[in-house]
């Protein structure tokens, strides 16, 4: 075996500019895979975390029929006290969530006494909230005095740069807001302006925020209720197990009329950005393709021109006695071989260039977030996919040729001139 | 018992609708340990006879036995077999293999086709390397050497599995006259030393005097 991988060897060297070439290409193609992937795997790692974690949560649950009407923010689509138990019962027992909050949806009127506007708010409890979306803060502004760490108090607002610009407010400054409850009477209450939010693209990109118990009780509620329960979980990654065990227990509430109650979704059910990240999939698995019609041309080429050339050479290996399979292996090797030193090659260089792209860290801008940094990361079990892959398409590419030697007649390749 | 029986074999090229007998109806037996050539004008089927004995192409018509073993019978990998345990092979242009040196293509045989245990290989290696009077060379690639000793490395090549019978298709036709004088006496030699069949073929009259057994082809037929 190890005979047949040396001589497989200076086969190869005796070519050394065809090798040279041919293993440069493959190194190439492994390089582009593993920038490319481990680019856009951060790209998209550093996107859902920027969606997930400052806004708009890792998974929701809402009562049936509130994510299809939620342009219009309806209001009668609340869980009440009692069903929000259940559910928090539900999420307490599920080890590998870490944490959920609820929050109150709701469109109302902006007055600063002389003009009015309207606004979209988020109401939340900031203390679950920051174990929910931890980075809920980054795009807030606060007085310098406030104390750090404080989100918001009751009586506080934090409203949209864009609408405190056009309505001429600063911190500080009181405000009115009025909202229409479920019933459709009237409330309003006094705040006050405690912050300012970057706006970023989506749907939820320009929503204020203000506190849970201050919309309870401007919408009027008898009893608090929520409209949305936010989930984080432990690990990201088990996202789609967690869903489908809280999704099937959860199946199991019926109303009256035998219809679920509730209703859950994952981020990307709920954000349009997860297009992105298909998208994103999608070039990565482009890439790959690519890759393997490089090794899988190049190593086909390669070794059909071996054959040709060796034809008198395989013609004396068959009449003194190697048996056909061995004709076969010496030439399978010689594929293995050249896929085998492409990729480690390749793998030394793509991890070079990850190292590299993480010291001279590329910033790009996403949203109205600026100068975000992309650390590209390599996945190992990744790595060793692209490295097998690679090797799997080099044995496959010589099949054909190795196949073809090991076939010739003795007496006619060692007539071949 | 003869170690090549040859009976009654024809062969037949077909080559569109022409038919071309290399070889009608030859009878014909070689014992152990002869030195044998055959000769003839181009064309009478000196290659075609060699091929045929050393089973790497099979007759249209008859029977042969090599070593007590029917090979026209053989199939493919049957007949890859029998060469490498019964035959060794010398060729014109030496067919050596370049990648190797001269040692590694006296091992080849041994490694890849009789799978010798390591601790024999060598003692073997040398042992023929010595009687073919290349020892010094043996760590030469195949393109450092000279046509007379490609083909001592080959002779070598082909005796180191001890064989008991030893193919060689005009093995002086690519060397000087000092050379094939010198290549077909070592062979003899070797005929000597292990007892070893040798066939060849040649055009060559003063190699035609160092065969023991000559025989004639014209037209494809023994004379
Ligand atoms: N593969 C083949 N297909 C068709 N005809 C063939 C083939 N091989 C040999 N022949 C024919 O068979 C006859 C015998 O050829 P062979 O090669 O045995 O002659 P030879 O005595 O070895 O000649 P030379 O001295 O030139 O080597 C020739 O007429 C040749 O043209
Ligand atoms: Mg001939």
């Amino acid at each position: 075996m190890i005979r047949i991988f040396k001589i497989a060897l200076r086969n190869l060297l005796r070519y050394k500019r065809r090798t040279m070439l041919t293993s440069l290409l493959i190194t190439l193609g492994i390089v582009l895979v593993i920038l490319f992937s481990g680019l856009a795997g951060s790209f998209k790692a550093m996107m859902i975390g920027q969606i997930t974690d400052s806004s708009l949560s890792q998974m929701q649950i809402h009562k049936k029929g509130y994510v299809s009407s939620i342009d219009t923010m309806p209001l009668n689509l609340t869980l009440d006290t009692n069903k929000y138990q259940k559910i928090e019962e539900l999420l307490s027992s599920n080890t590998e969530i870490l944490a959920w909050t609820p929050r109150i949806k709701l469109n109302a009127m902006l007055s600063n006494f002389t003009d009015t506007t309207n606004i979209r708010l988020n109401a939340i409890n900031p203390e679950k909230e920051i174990l929910v979306c931890p980075d809920v803060g980054s795009r807030m502004t606060f007085d310098k005095g406030r104390e750090p760490g404080t989100l918001l108090n009751p009586g506080e607002v934090i409203i949209p740069e864009k609408l405190a610009k056009g309505m001429n407010l600063n911190i500080g400054d009181p405000i009115v807001l009025v909202a229409n409850n479920k019933d459709g009477s009237v409330n309003g209450l006094n705040f006050k302006v405690a912050g300012v939010i970057e706006s970023i693209l989506g749907p939820q990109g320009k929503e204020g925020y203000m506190h849970i118990k201050d919309a309870q009780e401007l919408l009027r509620m008898d009893e608090p209720e929520v409209i949305e329960i936010a989930i984080r979980l432990h690990n990201f990654d088990r996202l789609d197990k967690v869903y489908a065990a809280v999704s099937s227990k959860l199946t199991g509430f019926i109303n009256k009329k035998g219809v679920p109650e509730f209703e859950i979704h994952t981020w990307d059910e709920l954000s349009p950005f997860a297009n992105i990240a298909i998208m994103i999939d999608f070039m990565t698995i482009t890439m790959k393709i690519i890759m393997i019609a490089i090794v899988l041309i190049s190593i086909l080429n390669v070794m059909m021109m071996s054959v040709y050339e060796r034809i008198r050479e395989i013609g004396t290996m068959s009449a003194i006695g190697t048996s056909p399979s061995k004709i076969m292996s010496l030439f399978l090797a010689e594929g293995l071989l050249l896929g085998l030193i492409s990729a480690i090659v390749g793998n030394i260089i793509g991890l070079g260039g990850i190292f590299i792209l993480n010291i001279y860290k590329i910033s790009f801008a996403f949203g109205r977030q600026e100068n975000l940094l992309l650390s590209p990361t390599v996945n190992i079990t990744e790595l060793l996919w692209v490295s097998g892959i690679v090797l799997l398409i080099a044995i496959f590419a010589s099949l054909q040729p190795a196949y073809k030697a090991s076939r010739m007649e003795p007496v006619d390749a060692l007539g071949h001139v | 018992m003869a170690l090549v029986q040859i009976e009654n074999v024809s062969k037949i090229y077909q080559t569109g609708d022409v038919e071309v007998a290399a070889l009608s109806d030859i009878n014909l037996s070689i014992e152990k340990s002869a030195f044998v050539s055959f000769v003839g004008p181009s064309g009478s089927g000196k290659t075609t006879m060699l091929n045929m004995i050393g089973c790497l192409d099979m007759p249209t018509k008859g029977k042969i036995l090599v070593d007590g073993k029917q090979v026209d019978t053989f199939n493919r990998k049957e007949r890859a077999a029998f060469r490498g345990n019964v035959i060794g092979f010398i060729f014109q242009s030496f067919n050596l293999f370049p990648v190797l040196t001269a040692y590694e293509n006296i091992e080849y045989p041994l490694v890849l086709i009789k799978n010798e245990p390591a601790e024999k290989r060598k003692d073997m290696i040398l042992d023929v390397l010595d009687s073919v009077g290349m020892i010094d060379q043996k760590n030469k690639f195949p393109d450092q050497l000279s046509g007379g000793q490609k083909q001592r490395i080959a002779i070598a090549r082909a005796l180191v599995t001890q064989p008991k019978l030893v193919m060689a298709d005009e093995p002086t036709a690519n060397l000087d006259k000092q050379s094939s004088i010198n290549v077909i006496r070592l062979m003899r030699e070797m005929k000597d030393k292990f007892g070893t069949t040798f066939i060849f073929s040649t055009h060559d009259p003063r190699i035609m005097e160092e065969a023991e057994i000559t025989h004639t082809l014209v037209d494809g037929k023994l004379t």
